[in-house]
């Protein structure tokens, strides 16, 4: 089968959705790779760099007509014209908010995966384009922040007088989210985060941050993985919380986005003015209405107190190598995922959730919206448990101890007087026995073995004490003799095998 | 000699010994804790054999032996000592659960020879006496016997298959009911028919309870398969013991009762830890007759496809990984393979691979038997971890090399509830990302169960003698 990587037509798009690296993944899959002349130039891969990984360079009109095309952006109306019928698209569509697209794409009878569209499961997270390109944007947005930003994010002490600390605010601690806490942290800023799911506070500490909480009763978790609008009353909190947090810092990063509505405002135009002049605020929501009062798509605003609002849309396109192998790396590991007899045939499997999820047109069929993925792996029924024990009646525990200890006690009466001074220190014996080697290692088993094996080697007192006797019979002579002789095998052997075997055990 | 000297140097002997048992629990103590069971062993026989040369003057039984008894105890123990220590320096560290089977043995006949010799001593006449001695003769010639069977089934001189007498459970409680019947009969026997006052009878029960014990030991251990023997060895370790203490009864032995006391519930703890490992019930392993259904051979079940692999390709694997756990089986002791398997742990640290081992607590024919074989090899101890230690780690495993092991890696132990070791906590091997598994062919393990991980589709087989391919890869690396 032949995959067709096209040069992206959309205005400042500068990524391409294979590298040379991955095509040489993708021809192991069997798979002949069509790219298409300066695919990858914007993101520095020249063609000869392909052309090394075994892949052809060839025009627009060929690429188009291969039976699979992969590549980032929705393709144009020309560009569905330009496919061959029933041909595989890989690309990322926006299915909830474009059905003209998929209708277009399902009259050429194709069929479209989509990489927008990869449930938010543990196992697909190797093909989720949405969290490498998240990652990409957030450690952008960073950077542009601290392009606009007039001084050091990291604070210093210099014989020209010290230079304090940058404070980095960041809203919403999803994937773009602690990449940005990651990346400004790296930078050396003081980084506060926070999100309306208080469960990521564990995360945001872990990327060294300083989590702040909405002081609010509600708190949400939701089980696609994505936020979900909050209620009035959070919402006053947070807006309280917010309005705080951009009073003290200089660099705001937002991040948040619910999917299928347009992004949540977080920072009015009040609290702008509250701000220092010379802050920047990335707002990483813009392409989706914004989570900033007057952010712009794609532009650099600055308010009247001197705050930079920045608005680009295109933060993961500003890293077009990196962004590129990584949005490479997501198509191969479907491909992977697609192709399981490594033999360059796209092979779907609708039972699973994340190819069905994916397949948003199917040969000329449009089936999404999928069936609901839960984000936790369905977890396996917990084993039968034993039916619980009822505890029981104190009393009864110890009515039967107590019947117990008086039959003892009346076997002990009955029982001849010698017979109880050994039998207590047996029972001693045995319980002592039984702590001392409580918590014996297991590699020590043998070794302990046969060291016990040595001790009762012991019975060759009895053996001994035989031959006080032995005058009076012969056959009480032989017996201890023979007692003597195996006893002592143990006691010596024994022993000596021990040390041998514990020389040998050494710490690495 | 005073009396209370040589029982002062019992009790200081016991002490040493229940040192020496806590010092074998641990790897830094366990050098000393041996050294300390040897020094009390040393006093113990010391004053004992003073104590009985010189006699200790309290009553007429405790007359000195007679003088050619020290020539005869310096020899018997030299000649014995002599063998032991030539056995201990000379065997394979594989054929350690042999020995140590072997050993049990003599501690079994030294009771019953004990036995019968405090039986023939004049001068004991209680009732108590005769019951304690009955006891003392029963566990030791049970032990005697058993040991003996086991010591063949893991040397290979007798076949490991379980034997299956008809109703065999039947068989081992008309043991039990004969040995209870005859104490009986011996305790309540007039005194007229004891040997002490020349009567025949007491010698015809004994030599009747002595043959009963003898047949019940085999039959306990012979009924039991080759693949439970580290539960058997571990559990006669623990009969010993019982049967010393028996014999400590029998002399009013402080010492022996103590000392017997700690082996045997030390044992039996052990036992029951291999028992938990195994998923078997402590209960029916003391019995004997858990090895019942040691024979059954799985459902011929077709699992699909089995992948081969070379050891070009797996060394490959291996350079390319930075995570790598090796699980031994005894199959690893039959090639004597731990040798290479070491130098391959070495070459691939040298190389910056992580390399693991996994032990299952059942592993080999002894308890602790593949630790022992890799210390001999050399690998450093804090890389050989317990399953449950290791069990975790195998999702982030980049490959798992079985080697020789079979049971304690078959999934159908967790998956498959009809299986025969369904319950039995096994090492999660398939959860790494790549198994290889070394194996002679694709015959069942011990268990005589299939094992659905061999035709997994992240397993590979590797065939052959495991040391051959082990060092095929250190060549290939």
């Amino acid at each position: 089968m032949r995959i067709g990587i096209p040069l992206e037509s959309l205005a400042g798009e500068t990524r391409v959705a294979a590298t040379p690296k991955s095509v040489a993944q993708l021809i192991k899959l069997g798979y002949e790779v069509l790219v298409e002349t300066g695919a990858g130039a914007q993101a520095s891969y020249p063609d000869g760099d392909y052309v090394g990984a075994g892949a052809e360079i060839v025009g627009r009109a060929t690429v188009w007509a291969a039976d699979a095309v992969a590549k980032i952006n929705p393709p144009t109306d020309a560009e569905i014209a330009a496919m061959s019928e029933g041909a595989t698209l890989i690309a990322l569509v926006a299915a909830p908010r474009s059905p003209e697209l998929l209708a277009k794409l399902a009259a050429r009878r194709l069929t479209v995966l989509a990489m927008d569209a990869v449930p938010r499961i543990s196992r697909a997270q190797a093909l989720d384009v949405i969290s490498s390109m998240a990652n990409s944007a957030g450690y952008r947005a960073v950077i542009e922040a601290a392009h606009e930003f007039g001084s050091f994010f990291t604070g210093q002490v210099t014989a020209a007088g010290k230079v304090p600390p940058a404070k980095v605010f960041v809203s919403g601690a999803g994937v773009a989210g602690l990449a940005a806490i990651g990346t400004a942290r790296a930078l050396g800023a003081i980084v506060r985060a926070t999100d309306v799911r208080a469960e990521v506070a564990e995360q945001v500490e872990s990327m060294g941050a300083e989590f702040v909480a909405v002081e609010a009763g509600e708190q949400q978790e939701s089980s696609d993985g994505y936020a979900k609008e909050a209620s009035e009353a959070y919402a006053e909190a947070a807006a309280r919380m917010y309005a705080e947090q951009v009073k003290e810092v200089d660099i705001v990063v937002t991040t948040a986005l619910i999917p299928g509505r347009p992004a949540p405002l977080l920072i009015t135009e009040e609290m702008l003015a509250t701000m220092k002049p010379g802050s920047v605020v990335v707002d990483m929501a813009a392409a989706n209405g914004g989570n900033v009062a007057g952010s712009a798509p794609d532009e650099l605003v600055t308010t009247p107190n001197g705050v930079k609002i920045i608005g680009y849309t295109d933060l993961a396109g500003r890293l077009p190598t990196q962004a590129s192998q990584l949005f490479a790396t997501n198509i191969v590991n479907l491909m992977k995922l697609v192709t399981p007899a490594k033999d360059g045939l796209i092979v779907l499997d609708m039972n699973d959730v994340v190819q069905r999820g994916m397949t948003v047109v199917s040969a000329g069929e449009v089936i999404w919206p999928p069936p609901p993925t839960p984000v936790s792996a369905p977890r396996p029924a917990p084993p039968p448990l034993k039916e619980p024990k009822a505890p029981r009646d104190p009393r009864v525990t110890y009515g039967v101890l107590g019947v117990c200890g008086l039959a003892l006690l009346g076997l002990f009466w009955a029982s001849p007087a010698g017979l109880l001074g050994h039998f207590m220190v047996f029972m001693l014996a045995v319980v002592i026995g039984y702590y001392v080697i409580g918590n014996v290692s297991h590699s020590l088993h043998t070794p302990l073995m046969s060291v016990t094996n040595a001790i009762s080697g012991i019975i060759v007192v009895g053996s001994l004490m035989g031959l006080r006797q032995a005058d009076s019979s012969i056959a009480i002579a032989v017996l201890s003799i023979g007692g003597i002789l195996l006893a002592s095998v143990n006691v010596f052997g024994g022993f000596t095998v021990t040390h041998r075997m514990l020389k040998m055990f050494r710490r690495g | 000699m005073s009396i209370s000297l040589l029982q002062g140097s019992f009790i200081i002997a016991g002490l040493l010994f229940i040192l020496a048992l806590a010092g074998l629990s641990k790897h830094e103590t366990s050098r000393r804790g041996n050294v300390l069971g040897a020094i009390g062993m040393a006093l113990a026989l010391v004053f004992t054999i003073f104590g009985t040369v010189l006699g200790t003057g309290t009553g007429a039984l405790d007359q000195a032996a007679p003088r050619w008894a020290v020539a005869v105890i310096i020899a018997a123990m030299a000649i014995g000592g002599a063998f032991g220590v030539f056995k201990a320096l000379r065997v394979e560290m594989t054929g350690m659960p042999q020995l140590i089977a072997l050993l049990h043995s003599f501690v079994g006949l030294t009771a019953v020879l004990v036995g019968w010799n405090s039986y023939l001593e004049p001068g004991h006449s209680d009732k108590l006496h005769y019951g304690e001695l009955f006891v003392g003769v029963f566990i030791g010639a049970v032990t005697f016997t058993g040991s003996i069977i086991a010591y063949l089934k893991l040397s290979a001189k007798m076949k490991s298959a379980p034997l299956m007498l008809p109703k065999h459970n039947l068989w081992n409680l008309a043991g039990l009911v004969l040995f209870a019947g005859l104490t009986v009969a011996f305790v309540l026997l007039p005194e007229s028919q004891h040997v002490g006052q020349g009567g025949a009878l007491g010698l015809i029960l004994l030599s009747a309870l002595t043959l009963v014990a003898l047949l019940l030991g085999l039959h306990l251990v012979a009924s039991i398969g080759g693949g439970d023997m580290p539960v058997v060895v571990s559990m006669l370790n623990s009969y010993s013991g019982w049967a010393a203490a028996a014999a400590g009864f029998t002399l009013d032995n402080d010492l022996l009762i103590i000392t017997g006391a700690l082996v045997g519930s030390s044992g039996a703890y052990l036992s029951y830890i291999m028992c938990k490992a195994m998923n078997r019930s402590f209960i029916s392993v003391i019995a004997g007759g858990f090895g019942s259904d040691g024979g059954v051979v799985g459902e011929a079940k077709d699992l699909g496809e089995h992948r081969e692999t070379s050891a070009p390709e797996v060394a490959e694997l291996l350079k390319a990984a930075s995570s790598v756990v090796i699980t031994p089986g005894y199959g690893m002791a039959v090639a004597q393979a731990q040798g290479p398997v070491a130098d391959l742990t070495s070459k691939l640290r040298a190389l910056g691979v992580e390399v693991r081992f996994g032990i299952h607590p059942v592993a080999g024919r002894l308890p602790g038997h593949m630790n022992v074989l890799l210390a001999e090899a050399k690998v450093p101890y804090d890389i050989v971890l317990e399953m449950d230690e290791i069990n975790d780690d195998f999702e982030s495993t980049d490959v798992v090399l079985v080697i020789g092991a079979n049971d304690t890696v078959n999934p159908a132990a967790l998956e498959d509830p009809t299986s025969p070791i369904a319950g039995m906590p096994v090492l999660e091997v398939w959860k790494a990302a790549q198994v290889i598994v070394f194996k002679r062919s694709m015959n069942t393990g011990y268990a005589g169960v299939q094992n659905p991980l061999f035709f997994k589709e992240n397993t590979a087989m590797l065939f052959g003698d495991a040391k051959e391919r082990v060092e095929d890869i250190i060549r290939a690396l």
